[in-house]
């Protein structure tokens, strides 16, 4: 079985910084997959590159067997790549529901048309995308919140409304980026649910960056270590916890 | 459809007697500074969709009323220039002699006004905030200055003659259509997106959203109503020159925006009508002052104190609705 | 349209343009080179840097009508060297003092406010010296007194008037001057770390703004040391005068790289240049040579050519 997202050789360079070297990550449809690794690692510059954020400097990715090089953010929306952001990029001034909504924008056939002149298609297509929308808000447990605007949600709220928002977009492979941070022990197991129920019920393929082990250590089936750019561990949450190379990086890394 | 299609009508109805009554009772002052407040309205409402709802801080709507207005003018109008080469002065006969001209005249200025939206757009692709302020006021210069150049529309010396067309009713069917479509726009998927895209352009492109081509859209569609502003203030002021069209007008339309409140329609419109009737109100105090030029001064004071103590205008991006103004009056809080 | 190469212009008269285009290039790094700073710092566009130049430009002409140096008098008056580096002293002082006056009062309020509203009250101050400036000199064209008698002087293929040799020099010394000042004082280090980092800069003892203030101070003399040489060059003011030069310089800062002191001077330079050149054949269009200098460089290299350019951390 071929997987659905590969990475080849991934490098890309700031002025004199490798920031990531010689990256190669692959991911089978389906899987829970952990990316850690101390600050600075890299981790974040790797989602950028898989979601056409930044053009890497060498190497490849390739998703569901086609080339995302040197395609746009937009474009690689569109293959079914979706995520969130470590410093929380939300829509301030629109709802909490129409911020889900956003998501569900690119699947929608209208034309510019449709909308100003109010067609039977464009009521269909508002209450296509509100359903949806409003579906994801449930799953998330955001329901009750869904008429406040988004800057009025308190931070932990922001972060599953991310979350909501990018699978309003019916990705394949979701990759959420440090979903816990700011999040109290309570959440975080409420969060651990959910981020597998994404992938159990919403059948979509999880990647995530956390630095909380005990979180990562307990959804993720495989998990590969980064430390200053380059892989040093890769294997399941056992392996990884042994590893003393790993065990160094962290160490070591403060 | 049929429910805004009737609220279409009804509103050109109302327009249409509102036209009468004015003009077989009202002042003819009177009359022209509510057709000048219709002209703004187009004007402030439709570069909210580029800089209010999309965030693209366009400082070039003056160019685009320049086109729209010449290139109405030139349907309309018979041009007179001197013909170097036969070195006599020559006319030319305008193609829409009639007044049923006047809105296919219209619509075509604002087309080419799209066009050049269009074009204007594409740059937008790639420059942010004043950058992009800084280029689109740019682009609004060279317009007056090809302009300047292109002799058969009378050069820097201005285009007399526009036929008198402009009234109420044709400038407040306009301002009718521009307010329904923009609330259109703005309450829907594509509304939603522009904000996505004002409030953080990265995540929207990360959704799916395309920004580029939607910020271009948002360009056309501010454009294309400047256009046609332009060539209705064309033949209501039925003389135009380059200088209609500086870069100051840009900056007029931008101040209505922000002091109603920069994304807000509603606050749009206030501005718009508070902007444009104030100073012409003001003229009067001036000459009983004896003080030529305060109202300028005036104005541009109020415009600093705003941005400091009121940076998001009188509405915010709040729309004025009966609700909002129940809320704002005294006294009626929580009355049962 | 645009009347073609074979219109009789011969490569004398090119080369005589460039050495106009020099002069005039000169006064739009000294007025781009406060851009330049102001943006390095703050990230502002100080749209009202243009007034200031203007103001300059007023600033040395009421003082020397006052001394009674009109332009009417037949006989052209022997002024001594001293009054007129007098008058240049005198207005940069003034400007200097202007332009704090404008970032403490309408600026500093907004340091913290977004770009936009920042950017429309810079607009704003910008109307108002504009507006004020009409109300209290008038709108009237005003004639400078002629202090020196313009000659041409031959410079080999090409004539320049003294009063333009006088303004590529004065430019020379007082960009040079800025320069050493920026790269060698105390001071100057303090403008370099603010636009470079000014949180760090303020961790590290700094004051922010005190070395905003100085910033200000110093984009505005040397403004007006173009106002005063403008205004002897050309005598011809109004307080519109610094609307469009205003505008040019910036696309100059622009073209140069903006926050790039050497970067403000050569796109001065080659702006002027390719004002002058390109008026050769259209007055008009040379009036719109900036502006599509503007666009084009903003589409191929936004950060200009000596400008450093960064990409967005995400
Ligand atoms: N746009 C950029 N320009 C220059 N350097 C960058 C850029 N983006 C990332 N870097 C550098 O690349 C390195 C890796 O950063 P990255 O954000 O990927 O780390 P990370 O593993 O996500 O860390 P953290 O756990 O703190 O989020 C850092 O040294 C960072 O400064
Ligand atoms: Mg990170």
């Amino acid at each position: 079985m071929t997987a659905l997202l590969e990475t080849s050789d991934l490098t890309i360079r700031f002025g004199g910084l490798t920031a990531v070297d010689t990256f190669n990550l692959s991911i089978q449809e389906g899987e829970l997959f952990g990316l850690i690794g101390p600050n600075g690692a890299g981790k974040t510059t790797v989602f950028n590159m898989l979601t056409g954020v930044y053009l890497p400097s060498e190497g490849t990715v390739h998703f569901r067997e086609k080339l995302i090089n040197g395609r746009n953010p937009v474009q690689v929306a569109r293959m079914g790549i979706s995520r969130t952001f470590q410093n929380i990029r939300l829509f301030d001034e629109l709802s909490v529901l129409e911020n889900a909504m956003t998501g569900a924008h690119q699947h929608s056939k209208l034309t510019i048309f449709d909308s100003l002149f109010r067609t039977p298609r464009h009521f269909r297509e508002e209450q296509r995308q509100r359903d949806r929308a409003y579906e994801l808000l449930e799953f998330m447990g955001l329901e009750d919140r869904a008429g406040l605007p988004a800057k009025q949600l308190p931070y932990g709220h922001r972060r599953k409304l991310e979350i909501a928002r990018a699978l309003a977009t019916e990705p394949k492979l979701i990759c959420l980026d440090e979903p816990a941070a700011g999040m109290n022990t309570g959440e975080k197991a409420e969060l651990s649910a959910l981020i597998r129920k994404i992938r159990d019920e919403l059948n979509v393929t999880v990647l995530v960056i956390e630095h909380d082990m005990k979180l990562v250590m307990g959804i993720c089936e495989k998990i590969q270590v980064l430390d200053y750019g380059k892989t040093i561990a890769l294997g399941t949450p056992g392996e990884i916890q042994n590893d003393p190379k790993v065990i160094e990086a962290y160490l070591g890394g403060d | 459809m049929a429910r805004l299609l009737g609220i279409l009508v009804a509103a050109i109805a109302v327009t249409f007697g509102a036209n009468w009554l004015l003009d077989s009772f009202v002042d003819e002052y009177v009359v022209r500074i509510i057709n000048l407040c219709g002209i703004s309205i187009i004007l402030a409402v439709s570069l909210n969709v580029i800089n209010g709802l999309c965030g693209q801080f366009s400082l070039g709507h003056a160019g685009f009323m320049a086109i729209g207005a010449y290139v109405s003018a030139y349907f309309t109008t018979t041009l007179r220039y001197f013909d170097e080469a036969a070195t006599k002065y020559v006319a030319i006969e305008p193609m829409f002699a009639s007044e049923w001209g006047f809105v296919p005249a219209l619509l075509a200025g604002g087309l080419v006004a799209a066009a050049a939206g269009a074009v204007v757009g594409i740059p937008t692709l790639r420059l942010k905030g004043d950058y992009l302020a800084i280029a689109t006021l740019g682009f609004g210069e060279i317009v007056t200055i090809m302009i300047t150049n292109f002799e058969k529309v009378g050069g820097a010396n201005g285009l007399p003659g526009l036929p008198p067309y402009s009234n109420t009713f044709w400038i407040f069917s306009f301002v009718v259509l521009v307010i329904m479509l923009s609330w259109t726009l703005q309450r829907s998927t594509f509304g939603r997106a522009l904000i996505a895209i004002r409030e953080n352009e990265l995540a929207a492109e990360v959704m799916g959203i395309p920004a580029s081509r939607l910020k271009v859209m948002a360009f056309i569609y501010g454009a294309f109503f400047a256009g046609v502003a332009g060539g209705l203030l064309g033949h209501l002021l039925q003389t135009i020159s380059p200088a209609t069209f500086n870069f100051m007008k840009s900056i007029e339309v931008v101040v209505m925006l922000v002091l109603g409140g920069l994304g807000s329609m509603t606050g749009a419109v206030v501005g718009a009508i508070v902007l444009t009737a104030l100073p012409e109100a003001l003229r009067d105090v001036e000459s009983g002052l004896g003080l030529p030029g305060i109202r300028m001064v005036v104005y541009s004071l109020v415009l600093i104190l705003l941005m400091i103590f009121r940076p998001q205008g009188i509405f915010g991006q709040k729309e004025l609705s009966l609700k909002l103004l129940a809320r704002l009056l005294p006294g009626k809080k929580g009355d049962k | 349209m645009l009347p073609l190469l074979d219109s009789g212009v011969t490569f004398e008269a090119i080369l005589q343009q460039v050495a106009n285009g020099v002069a005039k290039g000169s006064v739009y790094a000294l007025i781009a080179v406060g851009y330049t700073m102001v943006y390095g710092v703050l990230q502002l566009i100080n749209f009202a840097h243009g007034e200031v130049y203007m103001l300059g430009a007023y600033f040395s002409y009421y003082p020397a009508k006052w001394l009674g140096y009109l332009p009417e008098g037949s006989e052209k008056p022997k002024v001594p060297l001293l009054v007129i580096g007098g008058l240049f002293v005198g207005s940069m002082a003034a400007c200097a003092a202007i332009g704090m006056l404008i970032e403490r009062l309408a600026y500093r309020p907004l340091r913290n406010s977004s770009r936009l509203a920042a950017l429309i009250t810079a607009i704003g101050v910008s109307l108002l010296l504009q507006n004020g400036g009409q109300m209290l000199f008038g709108a009237d064209p005003k004639g400078f007194p002629q202090f020196v008698e313009q000659e041409s002087v031959n410079l080999g293929p090409v004539a320049l008037a003294n009063t333009k040799i006088v303004i590529i020099a004065v430019a020379a010394v007082m960009m040079t001057g800025l320069h050493l000042f920026v790269q060698k004082t105390k001071p100057g280090a303090a403008m370099r770390a603010c636009s470079f980092d000014m949180r760090t800069a303020r961790l590290m003892g700094i004051n922010v703004d005190r070395t905003i203030a100085l910033t200000f101070a110093m984009g505005s003399a040397m403004a007006a040391v173009g106002g005063v040489l403008v205004a002897m060059d050309q005598p011809r003011l109004t307080p519109l005068m610094g609307l469009l030069m205003g505008l040019k310089a910036f696309v100059a800062a622009v073209l140069g790289g903006i926050g790039s002191i050497p970067g403000a001077a050569l796109g001065g330079l080659l702006l002027g240049v390719a004002e002058s050149v390109v008026g050769t054949w259209s007055t008009t269009y040379s009036e719109a040579v900036a502006f599509v200098i503007l666009i084009l460089v903003l589409l191929v290299k936004p950060s200009g050519l000596l400008g450093k350019s960064g990409r967005e951390k995400v």
